[in-house]
């Protein structure tokens, strides 16, 4: 069974956000860049357990980005991914980045599809449903547990208003939150490795996105937080009334 | 022409999240001079009703087995039947969970540009539309513009109130042929979770929230009082689920869920960045927090330095004294 693990190239939650360019670019300038979180704690840890446990062959790592992600690519390395394929493109759409993946799978046949549940950049939740539905995949959102038994996907994930178990044959897309797996830090063997493991760079093979970022801008902040005293909560119910109108 | 959106039912009732996108949808069809329409699934007569008092003229209501499970593969193909019925330029879908996998299968299915989790309204600019959303976990918005003839849409819940009229929609079926689809997705169980008849996050206007500051789950008797007290619903910051204090699903944050209250009362909560990235939406947010230095003040309408064992009993009875006076 082969698997593939799409992962995007983000900044680091905690870095601090500016835009260039009359605020139409993010601006890269110091900052931190890390696998996406749910891509690679939940995704790709999990794919590397099923391989681990004799249920998977290998394990590809996906990425559309340009070259300066490589660093990211190789931290996946490290983790344990075999290989991986790089579309030279860089594309904030992802509608873009779904085409790349199932223009990639459709010719590799892969059995499983694994992708996060939202880049932390921009937030899409969108990449997974869209493979599904250029592939016309069965896609299984939100899954917070998969287990393999031959070529069946036992997934455990969320739905409006509570929690469902479903079982699909493979091959099928699925995006994965938290519950999956748990993080995990290379070690030094996997780190050597890393820097010999091949990666395949492929051009993109899609007309030009669907849409396009205008501008950005910074979150209006808050203006200013007013304190009230500990020993008069009566103030701040008559504000959260009167002023903030929402009691 | 027209400006389609795709609305659901659960436990009978139309689902607020379906009737904000309906408002969304009559507005964005009255800029572009064309007709709201609404597609329903096994909807009843209440349900029809209330989709056109949130302002669609038109409901084609779709009937099925198929569409129970809320499977992607089925609703997408529909609504794909729908559309080209209705010859729509632009699709509306709640961004809830079943929206989030329904909206990206149909941008790929019939090749529309989509924007996911809108928080405002559109700008028309000549063919394309001009939409809002948040990015970078709430830290900034970004105007994406959507080029494709046909536009999906997705919009945030809570981003706007829901305002109903006593507008009637002309309602008729809409026969579908899923032959084309097969969905390989077997269930094996369903648990929905349980809300103590709580408003359900996602959809709670009134947020009372609690963190690591709480010590224990034993403590949390306060949390639900003022909860109860105000009708809101209850959350926590991620450690408190991971420590399994409370439940998984009142987990909120970039890992856990995002909301957009009216009002969110975090207490005991220091304001990590990953716990704003999924709050920060809220319009009004009060914090209770014995350390003047917590990071949560820097977020904050209102804020209390103090003992959330103390404060947060005196804040209950200081609501429930409101309430009575009322
Ligand atoms: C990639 C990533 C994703 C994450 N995702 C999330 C997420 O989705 N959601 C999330 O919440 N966190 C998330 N986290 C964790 C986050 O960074 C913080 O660790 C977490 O939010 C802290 O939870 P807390 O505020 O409850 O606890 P603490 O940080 O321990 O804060 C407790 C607060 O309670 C106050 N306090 C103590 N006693 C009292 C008292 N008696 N009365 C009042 N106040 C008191 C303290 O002053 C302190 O400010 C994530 C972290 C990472 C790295
Ligand atoms: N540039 C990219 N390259 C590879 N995979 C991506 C890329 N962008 C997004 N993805 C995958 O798609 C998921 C959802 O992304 P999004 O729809 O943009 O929120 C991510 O968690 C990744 O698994």
């Amino acid at each position: 069974m082969k698997i593939l693990v799409a992962i995007s190239n983000v900044p680091d939650t905690t870095t601090k956000i500016a835009f260039t360019e009359g605020d139409t670019k993010f601006n890269h300038a110091g900052v931190q860049f890390i696998i996406n979180p749910y891509d690679e704690w939940y995704a790709l840890v999990r794919a590397l357990e099923l391989k681990e446990a004799g249920k998977a062959s290998t394990v590809t790592l996906f990425h559309v980005g340009l070259a300066d992600s490589e660093a990211t690519i190789r931290k996946g390395f490290a983790l344990g991914a075999d290989d991986a394929v790089r579309v030279n493109a860089e594309s904030p759409d992802s509608f873009f980045v779904a085409e790349q993946i199932a223009a990639y799978a459709k010719e590799k046949a892969y059995d499983l599809i694994l992708v996060g549940k939202e880049t932390i950049n921009y937030n899409g939740s969108s990449v997974g449903g869209m493979i599904a539905g250029f592939m016309d995949l069965p896609f299984v959102s939100l899954a917070t547990k998969l287990d393999m038994d031959g070529n069946t996907a036992t997934i455990e994930h969320d739905i409006d208003g509570g929690t469902q178990v479903v079982a699909c044959a493979t091959p099928l897309v699925i995006s994965c939150s938290k519950g999956m797996a748990e993080q995990r830090i290379p070690n030094m063997r996997g780190i050597m490795a890393s820097r010999s493991k091949p990666i395949t760079v492929v051009e993109a093979s899609a007309d030009a996105p669907l849409t396009n970022i205008k501008s950005f801008a910074l979150a209006a902040g808050r203006t200013t937080c007013k304190f009230i005293d500990a020993g008069n909560v009566e103030e701040l119910v008559q504000l959260l009334r009167s002023e903030a109108k929402v009691i | 022409m027209s400006v389609l959106v795709y609305t659901e039912t659960a436990k009978g009732k139309v689902k607020k999240a379906s009737l904000e996108a309906t408002n969304y949808a009559a507005h964005i069809a009255k800029q572009l001079g064309t007709n709201p329409v609404a597609i329903t699934f096994n909807a009843e007569v209440a349900q029809t009703d209330e989709i056109g008092k949130a302002g669609a003229t038109k409901i084609r209501n779709v009937k099925g087995d198929a569409y129970k499970t809320n499977d992607a593969a089925y609703l997408t193909a529909a609504i794909e039947q729908a559309s080209k019925a209705e010859g729509a330029k632009v699709i509306i879908i709640p961004f809830d969970i079943t929206g989030k996998a329904v909206a990206p299968r149909l941008s790929a299915k019939i090749k529309a540009g989509l924007v996911a989790g809108a928080v405002d309204y559109p700008v028309v600019n000549g063919n394309a539309l001009e939409v809002k959303k948040n990015v970078f976990s709430g830290k900034a918005t970004a105007i994406y513009t959507i080029n494709s003839e046909v536009k999906i849409i997705a919009l945030m819940p809570n981003s706007f109130p829901v305002v109903l009229s006593d507008n009637k929609a002309e309602v008729t079926e809409l026969s579908v042929d899923l032959s084309g689809v097969s969905s390989r997705i077997i269930i094996k169980e369903t648990k929905s979770t349980d809300t103590a008849g709580m408003v359900p996050l996602p959809e709670a206007e009134l947020v009372v929230s609690a963190g690591r500051g709480l010590k224990g789950p034993e403590n949390w008797g306060i949390i639900e009082d003022l909860a109860k007290a105000l009708g809101a619903t209850t959350a926590c910051s991620r450690p408190v689920a991971d420590m399994h204090w409370r439940p998984h699903h009142e987990h909120v944050g970039q890992t856990g869920i995002a909301i957009r209250p009216n009002l969110y009362i975090a207490i005991g909560i220091s304001g990590a960045i990953q716990h704003l990235a999924g709050v920060n939406g809220s319009k009004t947010i009060v914090v209770i927090n014995t350390d003047k230095e917590a990071p949560f003040f820097k977020s904050a309408d209102y804020g209390i330095v103090g003992d959330a064992f103390e404060v947060v009993p005196k804040l209950t009875e200081a609501i429930k004294k409101l309430k009575a006076a009322n």
